[in-house]
C-alpha cells in the first residue's frame, strides 16, 4: 500500500497539476511550412513480405512507408509492380482525367449549375492506381472521395454529371446529393452521407462472399478522420474475427475538414499501426506513389483470395484542395502546405517516370490533358441537355415516394396524391419541362 | 383447431392425422427460422449467443448443429457490426436475420439501421436492397429493469423505409417472421418476452399459464404466411375499438372479459405499413377507441394512431380516443407493476370511454 496516494494530504500537494493536451497542427494560415519531420523513408528499402505472412510479423510495415517511385524518376525495389508501359499510361490516363473531371465539375458548381461538389485532387492515385489492382467484380465500398474508381472501371462520366446535376437523366432520380454515385453494375457501392458505415459493410459483404465460397473479394475506402467512427472499430473486428476476405483502404490525408490528422489519433501513431492491435495485416504506403498503391493493393488482394486474411492499408498523402465547394481551407491551414507536400503530386510523378522509361513526353501529356478537359467539357454539355440543378428538368414528383419499399404502402400513395395537388395548385397547366403527374 | 394450411391429402383421415402441434413463441420463432433457412439457402442467421449456445432465449437452438456455422453464427458483442454486417451481407445477396439479444440494446445498432439498411433501397434507386429481419426480444414484465425492458418500437416506425412487426401469438409469431424474413424490405421484428412461454393476463401475482393451452399454440407444421400490414382481430365486440399489439393484446383482452365489455380488439401485428382500414373500420363501428403501448406515451405510436383515428373517423367518435401507456420515465425495477399498464389503468380507461 505504500504507492497509494494518502487520503488526508492536500490535492494535487507534490504533484503537477493535470493538464489536458487539445492537438494543434504545426501550421496555420500565413505560416512556413517545414515538413522536415515527417519521415517518409526512402523508396525500395521495403521488403515485400509473402502475402500469407502472419499479421503480428509485419510492425515495420505498419510503421513505415511502401515507396516505389524515387526522386530520380524509377522504380525501386521489391514492391515494384512492374507494370508494362501500355498499363502505366492507361493509369495515368484515368488519373488525368478524374483530375479534369473535378476542375470541371467544381467549376459547375461555382456556376450555380449544381450545390455541391467535391474534388479528389493530390489523390488520384489512391482510388485509381489501387483500383486497378482489383478485379472489375471485386466489391468496393467507396466514401465520397474515390471518383477514380468509377473512372478506372469506365461507368460513363454523363451518369456521373447526371447524378450531379440531379437532372432527367439522373439514374438516383434526383434523391442523392451531388456525388453520391451507385453502380451495381460496376460493383460499387451506393455512397452514403455517414461516414464510415460503408466500411463493416465491406465486411459482411466479403463474409457473404466467403459464406457462399465465391472467390470475389471487398474493399472499401475511409478517411483518417472517419476512422475515429465507432463503425471503423467493428470492421476491423469483424474481418478479423472472421478472417473476412477485405482490404480496408485508409486514405490518411492528413484533413477531416478543418481538423487535422492529430484529432483521429495521428500524434502518436500511424493509422496502419491500429491493424496490429486487432490481429490483422497493416501497410502504409505512399500514398501519392502510383506504384505502391497499385502494388499494395495487389498485395492485399492477393491475401484476401487465398484466404490468408484482411488488410488494412494507410495511404499517406495530402487533400490539396479544400474538403468540398463549401469549404475554404485557408481559415485554417497554411497555403504553402500543398507546394511543400514531401510526396509530390501524384500525377506528376507518374508521367516523370514514364518519361524517364522513354514511354511518354510532355507533348503527349499536354495533348492527353487538352483531350481529357476537352472529353468533360464535351460530355458535361451532353449532361446538361438532360437540365441542371432546380431548372426544372427532374424525374416526375411521383418517384420521390418510389423506392422507400418495394411497394408503395398506403400512407406512402395519399402523400403522392397530396404533393401532386399542390404541384397543380401552383401550377395550373404543369411546368413546360414536366412530364403528366410531374 | 386444424393447421390452416394442410391440404385434405395430407391429413387422409382421423385416425393416422398428426397429433395437434402446441408451440411456445419460441418454439414457433425456431420452427420459423429452421424453415426459412431450409427454403432459401441465402437466410443466414447471426448475434450474439446464437449459434452453439441457441441464443439467451433458445431461439435458435439446435439451427447451428443442423444447418452449419457457415449460416447460424455467433458475433461479437457489436451491434454496429452486426446490423452493418447484415446491410453488406444483403448487399451481396444474402437473407441475413440478425438478432439484437434485448430491443434495448439495439441503439448502437441504430445508425446503421436508420442511414444505412432503411435507406438502401431509396438511395439507390433499388440498385441495392436490404433484405434483411433484426429480431429482438422486447418488452417488460418480467423484472427486466431499465435494461431490459424497453420498447422502442416507436424510434423505428419514425424512420421510413422501416417495417415493424410485433407477434402476439405463437401461430402468428411462426407466419409473421416467415414473412417478414422472405420481405425485400428490412423489418424490424420485436418478439414480447413477457409472452415467449405463455400469455400475460395482466396479474403478475396469478400463476402463468403455459402456450400450450390456448389455440393459439397450434402451430402447424411447415411453410405458411401472415401477410405484413395486416391486423388480426383478437375479439369481436360493438362497444368500444381497443388498439394493441405484443403483450398487451392479452391484458387487454383479460380485462375486457373481467369487466364484460364487448370489445373490438385489434392485435395490429404490423405497426409500419399499419392496417389502417381494419382500423377505420372498427372505430367507425364502434366510436370509442383506446390504445394500449407498454412505451412510453410522449410520441410513442399511440400518439400516431390517435392522430389517425381522430383524422379519419372524428364524425364517428363518441368520446375522446384515450391512451393507456407505459408512464414517461425510465424502466423501474422495484416498480415495475405501478409502472407496467396493467388491469386498473386500462380498466379505468375503459370506464371513462364508456361513460355515456
Amino acid at each position: 500500500m505504500a504507492d497509494r496516494p494518502d487520503p488526508q494530504a492536500q490535492a494535487g500537494h507534490n504533484a503537477p497539476g493535470l493538464s489536458l493536451h487539445v492537438p494543434e497542427p504545426k501550421f496555420r494560415p500565413g505560416d512556413a511550412v517545414d515538413f522536415s519531420h515527417v519521415d517518409v523513408g526512402e523508396p525500395g528499402k521495403q521488403p515485400r513480405p509473402d502475402e500469407t505472412c502472419a499479421p503480428e510479423t509485419m510492425r515495420d510495415f505498419a510503421y513505415g512507408l511502401v515507396r516505389v517511385l524515387g526522386d530520380d524518376n524509377r522504380a525501386h525495389g521489391p514492391w515494384d509492380p512492374k507494370l508494362d508501359p501500355e498499363t502505366l499510361r492507361t493509369m495515368l490516363g484515368h488519373m488525368a482525367m478524374t483530375r479534369a473531371f473535378d476542375e470541371r465539375m467544381f467549376r459547375g458548381q461555382r456556376q450555380g449549375k449544381t450545390s455541391f461538389y467535391m474534388k479528389c485532387t493530390g489523390e488520384e492515385a489512391t482510388s485509381v492506381a489501387a483500383s486497378m489492382a482489383l478485379a472489375s467484380d471485386d466489391m468496393v465500398f467507396p466514401s465520397y472521395r474515390q471518383q477514380g474508381i468509377l473512372i478506372q472501371r469506365g461507368y460513363p462520366l454523363i451518369e456521373m454529371i447526371n447524378q450531379i446535376y440531379s437532372n432527367r437523366g439522373d439514374k438516383l432520380k434526383g434523391r442523392q446529393l451531388p456525388i453520391m454515385y451507385s453502380s451495381k453494375e460496376h460493383s460499387f457501392f451506393t455512397i452514403s452521407g455517414n461516414l464510415a458505415t460503408q466500411t463493416p459493410q465491406a465486411v459482411g459483404w466479403a463474409m457473404a462472399s466467403a459464406i457462399k465460397g465465391d472467390t470475389r473479394i471487398a474493399a472499401t475506402w475511409v478517411g483518417e478522420g472517419s476512422t475515429a467512427e465507432g463503425d471503423f472499430h467493428s470492421a476491423c473486428l469483424f474481418a478479423t474475427v472472421y478472417n473476412a476476405p477485405v482490404i480496408l483502404n485508409v486514405i490518411n490525408n492528413q484533413w477531416a475538414i478543418s481538423s487535422f490528422s492529430g484529432f483521429a489519433g495521428a500524434e502518436r501513431t500511424t493509422f496502419a499501426a491500429r491493424a496490429l492491435g486487432y490481429g490483422l495485416a497493416g501497410l502504409r504506403v505512399d500514398g501519392n506513389d502510383p506504384l505502391a498503391c497499385y502494388a499494395a493493393e495487389q498485395w492485399a488482394a492477393n491475401r484476401a483470395r487465398a484466404n490468408a486474411g484482411p488488410t488494412l492499408i494507410e495511404f499517406f498523402t495530402y487533400r490539396a484542395e479544400g474538403h468540398s465547394t463549401s469549404d475554404d481551407p485557408s481559415g485554417y491551414r497554411s497555403a504553402q502546405e500543398r507546394e511543400e507536400w514531401p510526396l509530390g503530386d501524384p500525377v506528376m510523378r507518374l508521367k516523370n517516370h514514364l518519361i524517364e522509361l522513354g514511354e511518354w513526353d510532355e507533348e503527349r501529356q499536354e495533348k492527353m490533358d487538352l483531350e481529357a478537359a476537352e472529353h468533360v467539357k464535351k460530355v458535361t454539355k451532353e449532361a446538361e441537355a438532360n437540365g441542371i440543378l432546380g431548372h426544372g428538368l427532374h424525374h416526375p414528383f411521383r418517384t420521390m415516394f418510389e423506392d422507400v419499399f418495394e411497394e408503395l404502402p398506403w400512407h406512402l400513395k395519399e402523400q403522392a396524391e397530396q404533393a401532386i395537388h399542390e404541384r397543380e395548385t401552383k401550377f395550373p397547366g404543369g411546368l413546360p419541362n414536366e412530364g403528366k403527374g410531374a | 383447431m386444424s393447421a390452416p394450411d394442410q391440404t385434405p391429402d395430407q391429413a387422409p383421415n382421423q385416425a393416422e392425422a398428426k397429433p395437434e402441434r402446441r408451440l411456445n413463441m419460441i418454439e414457433a420463432i425456431n420452427d420459423a427460422l429452421d424453415i426459412s433457412m431450409q427454403r432459401d439457402e441465402n437466410v443466414v442467421v447471426m448475434g450474439e449467443d446464437v449459434g452453439y449456445f441457441g441464443g439467451v432465449f433458445r431461439c435458435t437452438a439446435g439451427l447451428q448443429e443442423k444447418h452449419g456455422k457457415n449460416r447460424v453464427f455467433d458475433t461479437p458483442i457489436s451491434e454496429c457490426g452486426i446490423i452493418a454486417a447484415a446491410v453488406g451481407m444483403g448487399a451481396y445477396g444474402l437473407r441475413p436475420v440478425p438478432e439484437i439479444q434485448f430491443a434495448d440494446y439495439i441503439y448502437p445498432g441504430l445508425d446503421q439501421l436508420i442511414s444505412e439498411a432503411a435507406r438502401l433501397r431509396y438511395r439507390s434507386a433499388a440498385e441495392y436492397i436490404a433484405p434483411m429481419t433484426v429480431r429482438s426480444p422486447f418488452g417488460g414484465g418480467i423484472f427486466g429493469g431499465q435494461t431490459h425492458s424497453q420498447s422502442p418500437e416507436a424510434i423505428f416506425a419514425h424512420v421510413s423505409g422501416l417495417k415493424t412487426v410485433i407477434p402476439a401469438t405463437p401461430y402468428d409469431a411462426k407466419g409473421l417472421l416467415i414473412s417478414a424474413i422472405e420481405d425485400n424490405d428490412p423489418v424490424i421484428f420485436f418478439e414480447p418476452k413477457r409472452i415467449y412461454n405463455g400469455p400475460f393476463s395482466g396479474y403478475y401475482d396469478k400463476p402463468v399459464q403455459p402456450w400450450k393451452k390456448f389455440d393459439q399454440s397450434v402451430v402447424p407444421e411447415g411453410h405458411y404466411t401472415i401477410p405484413l400490414g395486416k391486423a388480426r382481430l383478437a375479439t369481436e365486440g360493438e362497444q368500444v375499438t381497443i388498439l394493441a399489439y405484443g403483450t398487451m393484446v392479452h391484458v387487454v383482452e383479460a380485462v375486457c372479459k373481467e369487466k364484460g365489455i364487448e370489445a373490438d380488439v385489434l392485435d395490429l401485428r404490423t405497426i409500419v405499413p399499419l392496417d389502417i382500414e381494419a382500423i377505420e373500420a372498427s372505430v367507425k363501428k364502434t366510436g370509442r377507441c383506446l390504445i394500449v403501448h407498454e412505451a412510453t406515451r410522449t410520441a410513442g405510436f399511440g400518439a400516431e394512431l390517435s392522430a389517425l383515428v381522430t383524422e379519419r373517423c372524428f364524425y364517428h367518435l363518441e368520446a375522446p380516443v384515450e391512451r393507456v401507456t407505459g408512464f414517461d420515465t425510465p424502466y423501474p425495477h422495484s416498480l415495475e407493476w405501478a409502472y407496467f399498464p396493467g388491469p386498473i389503468r386500462i380498466g379505468e380507461a375503459l370506464d371513462k370511454i364508456l361513460k355515456d
